[in-house]
This record gives structure tokens, C-alpha cells and sequence, in this order.
């Protein structure tokens, strides 16, 4: 089990990238070039991936046996190497889908790519957001909570918070409703 | 399907419910404790309302199984359910619960009166609840003369004033800002608990349901606990 | 304010009223079917007079004058009529038996020629009656071959049962049942005075009946008020001023009385195929004489929008339409009463001059007659919205039920009111008339001195026969217990009628005990009667010295050389006693009652009958019919009567039987405009009665106080009803100059019939109200 609060914003961001790597080798092995090509296309939109990043973030998953290396292919320019996914990288895959995000703000793009992931993997990204809203309704429940017993200025801190998060679970409820016209378009 | 937990005061299984080709219920369990708050989630027309009316007892099932304190609902009669509804279940809706041509005081002694109690007793003890929930002195007015607010505490008034062992709220704040929203539900979250009663609370929105102490989310009539899914 | 303006606003409303979705087709299918209802029923009464004067015409065209005091000679063109009119059951069947005397002979209408002997035309229904098989009875009386049937214009409605038959050697008499005419029609008469009661009584009717259908019109443009007028508020939100929003509420309105009127002259097309088919209280007509009259139909025309329109505003009057809602201004205010007590002032402030003028005779204002009923009438409906509320406001703790209907009462006491308006205006209306009628009946009801319990039919022949082997015509016929047959002769102190002579009942004893108390009796007795009622001189004292024993007497005397007699010479008999005639005295003609045995023999020959008496056996069924088929053997031209005791005046018995099927109707449509309205108030507490029913409430519980919702304001009404019903009625007995006496059992009748429809009304609500509690209807849309 992850220690969730011990993480930062980056590290999410970080870890996100490794388990979005897994996840796009779970449809087949991939060279690292294509593996940028398929991330850039899905969730870079504004943000490329650096092929620097994939190439260190192949090592660390190789390292800790999540991928093998399926073939060498040598040629002009760098080494292409052909990646595979191992049993143990699948099963990291669908914990970290399983596992709802810490609700915080801006964690939309986390989350977009795990249902995204989810529909290119066939998983069900319903569950995904129910397990999320989950969470943030956990969240609520201490706030409101804290809001209820506390003085003005709790009171307004946690609305404040509250608002946002209401925000993310009507983001989450729009997403549910629009799952199947999301699944149509990224397994296009 | 699993087995409910020992100790629940109302739990469905496997309740199934057509309306002509749609299936309002597909499926779906339930299960609540005595004290326990707990919220029904879900997109419109997912069949929340419909699980509601099921476990009050309003709707038969078509199939599928309701206990209620160790008595199969699903088998008695539509008598013996109004009954229970009468005495052991309280309700709060969003709208269009208050008899427009009684006074409110008369609105929330009511559900006494439908139990038998005398006019004026009746009336004592649901100007008792009106105090609680601050809206005594508008015992003698109609409800086409109070806000929405105060209609919704009235209604909340009227659904304790039998000391409930359940009660039943469907998007009880719908019609209501998200002040008044929160007062009423501060208000019957309170009142629930200080009288140990369960709380059924079918709603869309996320503040309303953070008063509850867990959700369940009905999608396609099917219904998923989420307490237990982690 | 511009009349485009009104034209705008009203075309608006109009548009509304079309294109409200499902729930506005629904009450604009509610309001037109119900103004429907109203105008159907005032084209029927405006086709009226074309009716009377139809049916009129119709029996001019083929009426024989059978009390002309002379009858044409014999010519080309005369026609020999007999009238041979019967009863099938209860139905009186008209027969003629028709003899050209020449080729000109006048053609009765609906022929175009005549039956040969032992043929008939039949109208459609009696070919129908004969050919369905029921009436075997019937078809033995009428022996002749069916040729064809009876044209239109001969009959004056679908249902009448009438046949010509041919017939040859028709011998006419004045005062006979054969007569000779050369042309049909009624002759000229002074027309009758019409009597001015009896006038009275038919501008009540009229008013009675048409003033429930000018309230229910009323209800049914104000059908789906609640829901308008929410809708009006939304129109206020987007800017409609208060007199516009009224203006297009009228344009609503109209455009439900526009729809009423087309659909009401549809029900009324409808309805003129089925009334012409159908038989009411055994009137029929043709579909063609139910031709509204024009004036009248477009009176009608343009009164119902306009008052669609009027009432509209009048209802509006009480209610602001906010931007965000609905104030009923009435519901604060409390009601006034001093206005709501001018109009049944006002109405017998109209009627009082004119108190004991029937009895003077004189004329009735019909003006005022009419006025000062519509307004006591209407002054019901402006009194009850008062009543309801001053009642109910009062009004404290019950059972929950109970609570529930008085609670809703109190808020809205005037929809409560609105819906029993109709029934109480007819209620009220009714005992009114009801009370006229007990109170003049026995002026227009007549004894006939008849006692049905001795003699049930009575046969009278055409001409006279002779008497003896009459009796035994009828002893064989089935149904017939006993048959008194009373034979008369002659006697004279000469064989040429001489001074004294007079006239003998002959018969058996027991037909002789119909006549005078005899001690004893047996063939061959002579009785002499001391007294004879309705004679100038009732003293019988010179029969009794003339009829001495052993005196010599002639039967059956020559009177004049033409008319020669038996003139049989006849010995008083010993046995000669003088008796008592009896007071109810089957026939007192003659003082002489002796029994055949004491003639000489012969005199049979000079024994003739114009009739018989018959007791006939109650548990025989049809015993009248086998009885009128003897008759129609021995005498086709033979009358024969029921007795009954008493006889009704006809025209006050069309009058009243007119306003039986007026009310048939009007009760119809009150029971259905109170449905109406009761569904739809139900239907807008759909959610409601869904909502307390959830939380337990039982069924039975809020069907009571469904049930109390509407008994409560029905009572009052019928109280109210019965009050001014009682004050109108002694009002017109007054006007008639006829002792009031109050008919209760009559005032009982009426409210009950009342509360009847209100009752059947509250079970036909049941079922849908059973629905509606079904918890489904706290499903959102």
C-alpha cells in the first residue's frame, strides 16, 4: 500500500507518468519511440513527452521488473528496444486504477488519464469514478464535520474547500455520463 | 449477492422493479443501521428514488428481498406496510409533501393523528418538534405562507414527530439554496441522531450527502456499496 | 383601450387554449365537451317550436273529424273512415279502416294509394312490432296482408304504431266510428284560452330547466382554472399587465366556448338521428321536425362565448395573477352578503303582484314570471359561495378525515361551491315545480267515477247487436273471469208504443246485481228501481204503478209506422218487486231490470247490447290483448276502454311529462359536470394524495374525506335548494290561487334524487381517486 500523504504534486505527476507508460503497454509491446508517440497523443496535448523522460522512467520500471525487454532491434540512430509488460507491471496497473487519487485541486488531468487508461484497457472506468467520488465524499464528510462543530472561520475555510470539492465530483458526474461517448472516441 | 452484516435494521437484496421496458431496479441491495446516515447516490433516472420507495415500503418490488427488523416486507400486506409507515418510518420529499389547507402545526401532528392521537396531544408534541427545528411560531400559519425553508423544517418536523425508527428523505434540500439547504440538513442530521433513527437520504448532491456516514451509488438499478467496494 | 388590443389579447388566449401541450387538450377537451353538453341541449330546446308546429301540421294532414255534426253527401271524391284505434299492451296503436267512394277520394298523407280490402300500410314501427314475433297477439287483431308502409309525412314520430286497412261496405253515422269526409284536417276552432297556470307552469319548466344548463356552461368554462391561472402568472412574469392577462384568460375562454358550440352542434346532429330513433316516455319524433329554429339558435350562438367571456372576467375578478403566483383576493376578503341577497329579493319582489292571479283568471306578466324565477333561481348560486363559507368556517374538530375536507373547504370554499351550483339550481327548481303540481293536480285530475276493482274493461260496440250469445263471446276468451252483459229492450201499454212506454235492462242476475241491491234473485224476476240519479224527476213511482202484476205490456212497440216492433204481448210477472238502485250503478239508462226468463219467448229478437263489462283475471298475462282480439272479431269498429280511476287533464299531463324528460337530461349533465370537476380536482392533488399516502395515511381515510369534501357543500346546497325550492313554490301556488299545502314526501323525493347524483358521482370518482393514491404518482416526471 501506498503511504499516500507522504506524496507531492510531482511525485503524483511522476507516477503517473510510469503507470500511464505501463498502462499503454498492456494493449502490446511497444518501442520507447512509439510508447512517446501514443502518450503524446492521448494525454500530452500541451506537454510533450521528453524522449529523455521515457527512456528513464523505462530503466527504473525494467529495474523493478514491471517490464522485460522483448527484442533489440539494431539500426541507424539509438538502439530501439521493444518493451513488454510483465504480470507484476499489470498488477501495478490496476492498483494504481483502483487506488482513488487524494482529492486535491487540479488533480483532473490524474484522473483523466486513469479513465482513459481504463477504457483503452477494456477495465470498467466507471468504477474508477465512483471509487473516486468515494473519496471525495470521505473528505466532505470531515469537513462538514469540522464545519459543524467549529467556529466561523473553520466554517468558511472549509466551504471553501467543500466548493472545490463539489466542483471535481460534478466534473466526475459529467465524465460518468459521458463514458460511453468517451470510450468511443479514444479506442477510435 | 453478499450476506448483509448482522446488526442492520433495513436490508434489501437483489430487488428488481420494471416500469413498463425500463428497469428502475436491476439488482440492488441495500443495508443501514440503526443511528447510521446513509446517503443514496447516482445520476438522474438511475433508480435511486424507485430503491427508496422500495425500502420504505411505498413500492412493492417486483422480485427480491426487503427485511425490516427481521420481518419480510415484501410479504405483507398493503395494509400491514402503511401501517409501518405510519409508526416506525418518517419521510421528508423534495415537494408537494405539506397539505396545503392545513396550518403547519396541523401538518406535523398529522402523522399522530393517523395513529390515533388525540387532536390536542398530537398537536402538543409536534409543537415540541417545531421548537427543535426553530419553527414554532409558525404554527398557525399554511404552508402556501412560509419560505421554502421553513416548509422543508416543517415537513422535516412532521417526519419525526413519531420518533421514526427510519427515516426516509428524497432530495429533501431540491428546492432550496445551498443555505437553507444546509440548515435544514444540520437540523435533521441532528434531530436523526439524537433519537438513534436511521436515515435514508436519496440525493444528487454531493454537500447533502457528505452529511451521511457512507453512500451507495445506484447506476442502472444496479446499486454499489462503497463502504465495502474499498 | 383599443379594440385591436382586445382582439390581440383575446387571439392570444385563444392560442393558449390550443397549444397547451397534453394537459392544455385535455382541459380544453373537458371544457368543449362540457359546453358541448349545454349547447346540445339548447339547440334541442330551440328546435322546440319547430317540433310542436311539426307534429301539429303532421296531424292535421291526417286527422278525422269523427264529431262532425253532419256528414258530407256521398260523392267522387269522398272517403268512408272508421276508427278502429286499439291498445298493444300499453301502447296505443291508431287504426283506420278506409273506403274511397269514388276516384276522388282524398288520399290520407303517407299514402300513395289506398289498401284494398283486406290489406293495410303500417307505419315502420308497427311493421317492425308485428314482424318481430312478440306481438302474435296483435297480429291476429289486424288479419290483413301488409302492402306497404306509411310515408313520413303521415306520422308524427318514428315510434308510431299506425295501419290504414282497406275495407268495403263501411256504413257512416254521425257520431259513429265510421264517418265520411272529403278532405282531411282539423276544422277550424276558436283556439282554446290558453289557461294561465297552465302557462305558468310551462315558463317555470322552461326556466327550471334551462337555468342548471346556463350554470353548468358557466362550470365548464372555468374547467382547469387552477392550472390556467398559474399559467397566467407565468404570463405576468414576462411582462403581461393585469387587464391583459384578464383579457387573454377571456380569450381562453372563448376559445373553449367556440369548440363547445361546434362540438355541442355535432352532439346535437348526433343526438337528432338518435332521438329520432329513439322513443322518450312514449313521444317520438322525426329527426327532420328537430330543426333549430334560427333566431333562437343563434341567440344561442352568440350568448354562450359571451357569457363564456363574462364569467371568465366576473371569476377573475377575485384573483390576482402575480408574476410569481396566484392570490385568490376571495380567500382573505370574507364573503358579503348584503349583493348576494338582491337577485332572489329582487326576484320575489318581481313575483309578489302577481299572487292569486290565477284564480282571478287573469293573465301572468311572462315577463315577469320569467324574470322573477331566473332571479330567485340565480340567486342561489350567488347565495351559496356565501353559505359554504359562512358554514364551514365555522365548522371544528372531527376525525382526521373530517379535518382534511374542512380545511380544504375553508381555503377554497368557492371551487366547493361552484361544483354543487348546478345541482342545487335544479333541486331548487324542481321542488318548486313539484309543488305547483301537487297543488293544482287535483284541478286538472278528474274522477271518472270508474271503480277499477269491480270492472277492469269495458267494451262498447259500434253500433247496437243483439244481445243474447254476446256473453258467451267473452266467457271463452282467456284472462276473462266474468262478464257483465247488459242487454236493452223495450215495453209499451199498446202495441203502438202508446202512452206509456220506456225502456228494460235485460240481463242475468248476477250482471243485475251491477246495477241495483237485489234481496234475491232468480230467473224470471222483474225489478223495478224506486230512484234513478242524474234524472230530472230521480222518482220511479210511475214505472212502479205501471208494471202491476198481470198488467198486459207489449215488448219492443212499433214508435213510428217506419219502425215496426215485435210487439209481443207480454203479462207482468207476480214477482215484481222495487228495489234500491245501487249508487255506483254499472248503467241507471232504465228503471225496469228484468231477467230474460220473465219475457215471453221471442223477445230475445228485440234484445240488444251496445257493450259489455268485463272482470278480467290479473295473473293472466296479455288478458287485455286476448280480450281487444275477441272484440276485434265480433267488431272491428268496437271500442273498448280500461278503467282507471282517475284522468289527467292532457296538456297538464304533456306539461309534466315534459318536465320528467327535461329533468332526465338535465340531471345527466349536472352528473357529469360534477364528475368532471371532481377528477380534475383530483388530478391536481395528485402528488399530495401520493405524498400522504407514503407516509401511511389510510385509503380509507382520505377517500372519506373525498367523500366529506363533497357531502358537505352538497348539503348545504340541498339546503339552500330546499329553501328557496319551498319559497318559490309557495310563491307559484300563491300566484295560482291554489291552497299552499306543503308536499314534503315530494321535497324529499327531489333532494334525494339530488343527493342520488352526487352519490353516484362520489362511487364513478372512487375508482380513478383509488388510482391516483397509488404511490406511483410520487415519481417525478
Amino acid at each position: 500500500m501506498y503511504t499516500r500523504d507522504v506524496y507531492t504534486l510531482c511525485i503524483v505527476a511522476l507516477m503517473s507518468i510510469s503507470h500511464t507508460l505501463l498502462g499503454l503497454l498492456e494493449s502490446g509491446p511497444r518501442h520507447g519511440y512509439d510508447l512517446k508517440r501514443a502518450f503524446d497523443e492521448k494525454f500530452g496535448h500541451d506537454r510533450p513527452l521528453h524522449y529523455g523522460q521515457v527512456y528513464s522512467t523505462m530503466s527504473r520500471l525494467l529495474k523493478n521488473g514491471l517490464v522485460e525487454v522483448e527484442a533489440i532491434e539494431a539500426g541507424d540512430g539509438p538502439e530501439r528496444k521493444r518493451y513488454a509488460i510483465t504480470d507484476a507491471g499489470v498488477t501495478d496497473v490496476e492498483r494504481w486504477l483502483a487506488t482513488p487519487q487524494k482529492p486535491e485541486e487540479y488533480l483532473q488531468s490524474a484522473l483523466y488519464t486513469k479513465v482513459v487508461l481504463a477504457l483503452l484497457t477494456h477495465r470498467n472506468a466507471g468504477d474508477i469514478l465512483d471509487v473516486q467520488r468515494s473519496e471525495h465524499l470521505r473528505s466532505m464528510r470531515i469537513l462538514t464535520d469540522r464545519k459543524r462543530n467549529g467556529d466561523l472561520a473553520d466554517q468558511l475555510i472549509c466551504d471553501h474547500a467543500l466548493f472545490h470539492l463539489e466542483a471535481d465530483l460534478r466534473w466526475l458526474e459529467l465524465t460518468a455520463a459521458r463514458l460511453d461517448r468517451l470510450r468511443e472516441a479514444v479506442t477510435r | 449477492m453478499t450476506t448483509p452484516p448482522t446488526g442492520s435494521l433495513l436490508t434489501a437484496q437483489d430487488l428488481r422493479k420494471t416500469y413498463g421496458h425500463t428497469h428502475a431496479l436491476d439488482g440492488a441491495g441495500f443495508a443501514i443501521h440503526p443511528g447510521e446516515v446513509v446517503a443514496i447516490m447516482g445520476p438522474s433516472g438511475s433508480g435511486k428514488s424507485t430503491l427508496l420507495h422500495c425500502l420504505a415500503g411505498i413500492l412493492p418490488p417486483d422480485s427480491g428481498s426487503i427485511m425490516y427488523n427481521g420481518r419480510e416486507m415484501t410479504s405483507m400486506s398493503d395494509g400491514e406496510r402503511s401501517a409501518l409507515r405510519r409508526s416506525e418510518f418518517g419521510f421528508v420529499f423534495q415537494f408537494g409533501q405539506l397539505v396545503p389547507e392545513l396550518t403547519c402545526v396541523e401538518n406535523v401532528a398529522l402523522p399522530l393523528r393517523l395513529n390515533g392521537t388525540s387532536r390536542k396531544e398530537a398537536e402538543r408534541a409536534a409543537l415540541g418538534w417545531m421548537e427543535r427545528l426553530e419553527v414554532d411560531d409558525l404554527k398557525g400559519k399554511r404552508p402556501g405562507e412560509v419560505s421554502g425553508g421553513q416548509g422543508q423544517r416543517v415537513a422535516v418536523a412532521r417526519a419525526l414527530v413519531t420518533g421514526p425508527r427510519v427515516l426516509f428523505a428524497d432530495e429533501p434540500t431540491g428546492a432550496l439554496d445551498s443555505f437553507n439547504g444546509e440548515r435544514v440538513m444540520d437540523l435533521f442530521t441532528d434531530a436523526a441522531r439524537s433519537t438513534n433513527a436511521a436515515v435514508v437520504l436519496v440525493t444528487h448532491e454531493a454537500r447533502v450527502a457528505s452529511y451521511s456516514d457512507r453512500e451507495i451509488v445506484v447506476r442502472d438499478g444496479r446499486s454499489r456499496d462503497m463502504e465495502r467496494a474499498i | 383601450m383599443s379594440a385591436r388590443q382586445w382582439g390581440r389579447d383575446l387571439a392570444l388566449g385563444a392560442r393558449f387554449a390550443v397549444t397547451g401541450g397534453r394537459e392544455g387538450w385535455v382541459r380544453m377537451t373537458l371544457t368543449s365537451v362540457g359546453v358541448g353538453l349545454g349547447v346540445a341541449l339548447l339547440l334541442l330546446c330551440t328546435a322546440m317550436p319547430n317540433v310542436i308546429a311539426a307534429r301539429g301540421e303532421a296531424e292535421d294532414a291526417r286527422h278525422v273529424d269523427m264529431y262532425a255534426k253532419t256528414l258530407p253527401p256521398r260523392a267522387d271524391n269522398t272517403l268512408l273512415v272508421g276508427n278502429t284505434d286499439t291498445t298493444w299492451r300499453d301502447d296505443d296503436v291508431l287504426g283506420r279502416l278506409v273506403e274511397p267512394e269514388g276516384a276522388r277520394a282524398p288520399l290520407p298523407a303517407g299514402l300513395d294509394r289506398f289498401p284494398a280490402k283486406g290489406e293495410m300500410v303500417v307505419s315502420p314501427a308497427l311493421k317492425e312490432l308485428l314482424d318481430s314475433g312478440d306481438a302474435k297477439l296483435l297480429r291476429e287483431r289486424l288479419p290483413y296482408r301488409i302492402t306497404g308502409t306509411i310515408g313520413e309525412s303521415g306520422l308524427k314520430g318514428s315510434h308510431e304504431l299506425m295501419y290504414y286497412a282497406g275495407a268495403s261496405g263501411l256504413k257512416p253515422a254521425v257520431y259513429s266510428p265510421v264517418t265520411r269526409l272529403a278532405k282531411f284536417g282539423e276544422p277550424d276552432v276558436e283556439p282554446e284560452k290558453t289557461d294561465p297556470v297552465l302557462l305558468l307552469m310551462v315558463l317555470v319548466v322552461l326556466v327550471v330547466l334551462l337555468t342548471p344548463v346556463a350554470v353548468f356552461i358557466a362550470a365548464a368554462v372555468r374547467f382547469g382554472g387552477e392550472r390556467r391561472d398559474r399559467r397566467l402568472a407565468a404570463l405576468r412574469l414576462v411582462g403581461s399587465d393585469r387587464s391583459m392577462t384578464r383579457r387573454i384568460a377571456a380569450g381562453e375562454a372563448l376559445a373553449g366556448a367556440l369548440l363547445g358550440l361546434a362540438v355541442g352542434t355535432v352532439f346535437f346532429l348526433l343526438g337528432r338521428q338518435r332521438l329520432g330513433a329513439g322513443e322518450l316516455m312514449g313521444f317520438s319524433v322525426w329527426p327532420s321536425y328537430l330543426d333549430p329554429s334560427p333566431v333562437l339558435a343563434a341567440l344561442v350562438a352568440v350568448a354562450v362565448p359571451v357569457a363564456a367571456v363574462l364569467v371568465t372576467l366576473l371569476a377573475m375578478r377575485g384573483v390576482v395573477v402575480e408574476p410569481l403566483g396566484v392570490v385568490r383576493a376571495a380567500g382573505q376578503r370574507r364573503r358579503r352578503l348584503w349583493w348576494r341577497l338582491l337577485p332572489p329579493l329582487a326576484g320575489l319582489g318581481l313575483l309578489y303582484p302577481m299572487l292569486g292571479q290565477g284564480h282571478k283568471n287573469g293573465e301572468f306578466n311572462q315577463y315577469q314570471v320569467v324574470g322573477g324565477v331566473v332571479l330567485l333561481l340565480f340567486g342561489i348560486t350567488a347565495l351559496l359561495p356565501w353559505v359554504v363559507e359562512a358554514v364551514v368556517g365555522r365548522l371544528g374538530s372531527g376525525p382526521l378525515s373530517w379535518q382534511l375536507a374542512v380545511r380544504r373547504l375553508q381555503l377554497s370554499s368557492g371551487t366547493a361551491a361552484r361544483m354543487v351550483n348546478g345541482i342545487a339550481v335544479a333541486v331548487a327548481g324542481a321542488i318548486a315545480l313539484q309543488m305547483l303540481f301537487a297543488g293544482t293536480q287535483s284541478q286538472y285530475t278528474k274522477s271518472t267515477g270508474h271503480n277499477p276493482g269491480r270492472i277492469q274493461m269495458q267494451v262498447q260496440f259500434s253500433g247496437p247487436k243483439l244481445a243474447p250469445g254476446i256473453e258467451r263471446e267473452f266467457t271463452g276468451t282467456k284472462g276473462v273471469r266474468a262478464t257483465v252483459a247488459l242487454a236493452r229492450s223495450s215495453y209499451g201499454d199498446s202495441r203502438t208504443a202508446g202512452e206509456r212506454s220506456g225502456g228494460m235492462t235485460v240481463a242475468n242476475c248476477a250482471a243485475l246485481r251491477e246495477l241495483a241491491t237485489l234481496p234475491s234473485c232468480e230467473d224470471g224476476d222483474v225489478f223495478v228501481t224506486r230512484t234513478r240519479s242524474g234524472y230530472q224527476n230521480p222518482e220511479n213511482s210511475a214505472e212502479i204503478a205501471l208494471l202491476k202484476p198481470g198488467r198486459r205490456l207489449y215488448i219492443d212497440p212499433s214508435f213510428y209506422s217506419s219502425d215496426h216492433g215485435l210487439e209481443l204481448p207480454w203479462t207482468v210477472p207476480a214477482n215484481v218487486r222495487a228495489v234500491d238502485a245501487r249508487e255506483d250503478s254499472l248503467n241507471n239508462d232504465n228503471s225496469v231490470l228484468v231477467t230474460p226468463g220473465a219475457l215471453p219467448a221471442g223477445a230475445a229478437k228485440a234484445e240488444y247490447s251496445n257493450g259489455v263489462y268485463l272482470r278480467l283475471d290479473p295473473s293472466v298475462p296479455d288478458s287485455r290483448d286476448y280480450v281487444r282480439n275477441a272484440v276485434a272479431r265480433i267488431d272491428p269498429l268496437a271500442q273498448t276502454y280500461g278503467w282507471v280511476a282517475t284522468q289527467e287533464d292532457s296538456k297538464y299531463s304533456s306539461i309534466r311529462t315534459g318536465l320528467f324528460i327535461g329533468s332526465a337530461f338535465v340531471l345527466a349533465l349536472i352528473g357529469a359536470s360534477l364528475l368532471v370537476s371532481q377528477l380534475e380536482q383530483l388530478r391536481e392533488r395528485r402528488k399530495l394524495l401520493s405524498a400522504l399516502v407514503a407516509f401511511g395515511t389510510r385509503r380509507r381515510t382520505l377517500s372519506l374525506s373525498v367523500l366529506w369534501q363533497t357531502a358537505l357543500p352538497v348539503g348545504l346546497g340541498l339546503v339552500l335548494a330546499t329553501t328557496v325550492g319551498v319559497t318559490l313554490g309557495v310563491v307559484l301556488l300563491k300566484m295560482a290561487g291554489t291552497a299552499v299545502a306543503m308536499d314534503w314526501a315530494s321535497v324529499l323525493t327531489m333532494t334525494g334524487v339530488g343527493a342520488a347524483v352526487v352519490g353516484a358521482v362520489t362511487l364513478l370518482s372512487l375508482p380513478p381517486l383509488l388510482r391516483m393514491m397509488r404511490p406511483t404518482g410520487l415519481r417525478t416526471e
